[in-house]
């Protein structure tokens, strides 16, 4: 069994779908976005691990009723859950303390203590309270809107049963919530050249538990995305973040591809992972399967706590199409305000509903 | 001359021929037939269904796809603000880097160097110019627009036209000092006699004497303009603000590559080739012309 990281690309998919046109694909992926699996599926590059003698049970067994959302409109599952990134908003404890915040106990569980505290921030130190990426590219709306939305709504999808939900009261609640940041001036409208929150030019971030190895240099804490009216901790939900693995059409040893694939995500493989890398295994009972772990490391207990009520990004057809559309409107209304963001979404989720039928473009 | 020795002459053009086929005509041939398709890309081993679409994607694109017509918009205001800028400050570079100045070599190599720098690296520096807490902004102060330069609908593509303009320049600049040392002295020896001054000269001998050149330059910058990918792609976020900067081809990219529409995507290619052309012929008729 040999292994090697993913060639540079633009993005892993694109490096992916191009070995998959080509006909060399590895046997199998540590990295594939559930957001692509419909293309990679189309493209004929995935074989169903349900096709496996106990595949379905194994990840049934793995992430329980989570599976649903990995499952694909044809009924098949091309994608094992593997780890998760629950996003999370963490703070820099000195700049809170600085702008006269109380550090441990930050006022940003409801959207008006959230304003409130970003305009502290903003007046009293003169940097961006938080700072997420204006970029257009479709996967941006993962880390500013979508974790907050999927917060508000209690656990929903940006699109469930062929519907878009991002135009309901409550999308539209979290659409304007994303505004006022903006048009206040609290958000810079373009992306921040260096990792801001590193530069100590915004204090906020949303991030997953990659956060803990990369920002060692700050004291930062962990919160919870905010909601409408302040939900209790244990009742929000947020993105995912998953990367999976998958077993390309490609491989000529598949059956030894699936039993790798069990050995390398059973439960001693995954305490490696979360050891060595302090990402969260996708699975039932993290914290209470590596207590000792997160005894250990309570940053990273915080975002095992947050694993168990993740939400993933729909799996449907012309997946990366519709996220693009709502990123081009959540960026015309949102970010610009060109367009009253009731306006833009409700096109927007008419377009989306056709893109998920396999119509339009 | 024999029969062999003239079938000689194309085994000597054979490996460009095949070099032409293989990665020109082929794949042109190739995105022509997809783009009647609803085409994706797909495993060598896959059965997949690709259905004709006859006109279908031209239609769409040409007829509904506001994304595209925005995009085909912004190129039109890139090349309108690129390539005039190009053609001035080029012949004007030109002629004053061919007068005998102290220190020639070290301008002439000034204005070639972005040229021969990788693009990425030049996005880079222009970025740290043009962020809204970059350097222009901080001369400028108060003076500075609101939203920014990169964030602005009105500002983020003629900066970027003025960044392909200033790397590209050393190109162009080469191609007109290279023609600078055709135009026969004696024009300017009888623009003397005429009592012409320096500006009369330029307008009057060097202008004229660079036409042929100049309708290279323009032509060439118009179909490198055409294809403006890079810069949108890394200074404005892939096409911000509000698609004001998406190019067609950075357009293709998403559609190809991101969102694996092939046969779209070779619709969009397709589509930008006759249009080029078209204003690539309609240049030469007029500047030919005059």
């Amino acid at each position: 069994m040999t292994g090697q990281e993913i060639p540079a690309g633009e993005s892993s998919e694109a490096v992916i779908q191009a070995a998959i046109t080509a006909g060399n694909a590895p046997c199998l992926v540590w990295n594939v976005a559930p957001a692509a699996v419909p293309q990679f599926q189309r493209a004929g590059g995935l074989v169903p691990l349900n096709s496996f003698d106990g595949g379905a049970k194994y990840a049934d067994q793995r992430v329980g009723d989570r599976v649903d959302q990995y499952v694909s409109s044809d009924g098949d599952l091309y994608q094992l859950p593997w780890k998760s990134n629950p996003v999370m908003i963490i703070y820099n404890k000195e700049l809170f303390q600085e702008a006269g915040l109380d550090p441990e106990n930050p006022k940003l569980a409801t959207y008006d203590e959230f304003l409130s505290t970003s305009e502290t921030i903003n007046s009293e130190l003169d940097i961006a309270p938080i700072w997420p990426s204006a970029d257009q590219t479709f996967y941006q709306a993962w880390f500013d809107y979508y974790p907050t939305f999927i917060a508000a709504t209690g656990g929903d999808q940006l699109v469930e049963n062929g519907k878009a939900q991002f135009d309901s009261e409550t999308g539209l609640e979290v659409g304007e919530f994303w505004r006022s940041m903006y048009e206040d001036g609290l958000i810079p409208q373009e992306s921040s050249p260096v990792d801001a929150f590193a530069e100590e030019e915004s204090a906020m971030s949303i991030v997953g538990p990659w956060a803990v190895a990369v920002y060692t240099d700050l004291d930062w804490g962990v919160v919870p995305v905010p909601t409408p009216d302040g939900k209790a901790p244990q009742d929000i939900y947020t993105f995912s973040d998953a990367k999976n693995v998958s077993i390309f059409s490609a491989c000529k040893n598949q059956k030894t591809a699936f039993d790798y694939m069990k050995f390398a995500t059973s439960e001693g493989s995954d305490r490696r992972l979360l050891e060595m890398t302090g990402q969260m295994p996708l699975r039932e009972d993290l914290e209470g399967r590596y207590a000792d772990f997160f005894d250990e490391n309570p940053l990273y207990a915080k975002f095992a706590e947050q694993a168990s009520r993740t939400v993933e990004v729909p799996n449907v057809e012309n997946s990366v199409q519709m996220w693009e559309n709502f990123r081009g409107a959540y960026s015309e209304s949102v970010i610009f305000g060109k367009e009253p963001v009731d306006k833009a979404f409700s096109t927007s989720a008419k377009e989306v509903e056709e893109l998920v039928k396999g119509q339009g473009r | 001359m024999t029969g062999a020795a003239r079938y000689i002459g194309y085994l000597f053009i054979l490996p460009y021929l095949i070099f032409l086929g293989l990665f020109l005509a082929f794949p042109l041939g190739f995105a022509v037939w997809m783009s009647f398709y609803d085409y994706f890309f797909a495993a060598p081993s896959a059965q997949v269904e690709r259905p004709f679409l006859g006109l279908g994607n031209y239609s769409e694109l040409l007829l509904k796809d506001d994304t595209f017509h925005t995009a085909l918009g912004n190129i039109l205001v890139f090349i309108a603000v690129n390539v005039p800028l190009t053609v001035v400050l080029a012949l004007v570079l030109a002629a004053a880097l061919n007068a005998k100045l102290p220190g020639q070599a070290f301008f002439r190599t000034s204005y070639y160097l972005p040229y021969v720098t990788a693009s990425v690296a030049v996005v880079a520096v222009w970025g740290y110019l043009f962020f809204s807490d970059g350097l222009v902004n901080l001369v400028l102060g108060g003076l500075a627009p609101h939203p920014s330069w990169l964030v602005n609908e009105f500002w983020a593509m003629i900066v970027i036209a003025m960044l392909v303009t200033w790397k590209q320049l050393g190109y162009y600049v080469l191609l007109y000092l290279a023609a600078l040392q055709n135009v026969p002295r004696q024009l300017y020896e009888a623009a003397d006699v005429d009592g012409a001054g320096t500006l009369g000269k330029f307008w009057n001998v060097t202008v004229p004497g660079l036409r042929p050149v100049t309708l290279l330059v323009v032509i060439l910058s118009t179909i490198i303009g055409a294809n403006l990918f890079t810069e949108p792609y890394l200074l404005t976020n892939g096409g911000g603000p509000v698609d004001q900067t998406l190019s067609p081809i950075l357009y293709m990219y998403q559609v190809g590559i991101e969102q694996a529409d092939a046969g779209y995507a070779a619709a969009i290619g397709v589509t930008m080739s006759v249009i080029v052309l078209g204003i690539a012929a309609a240049q030469r008729f007029v500047l030919e012309r005059e």
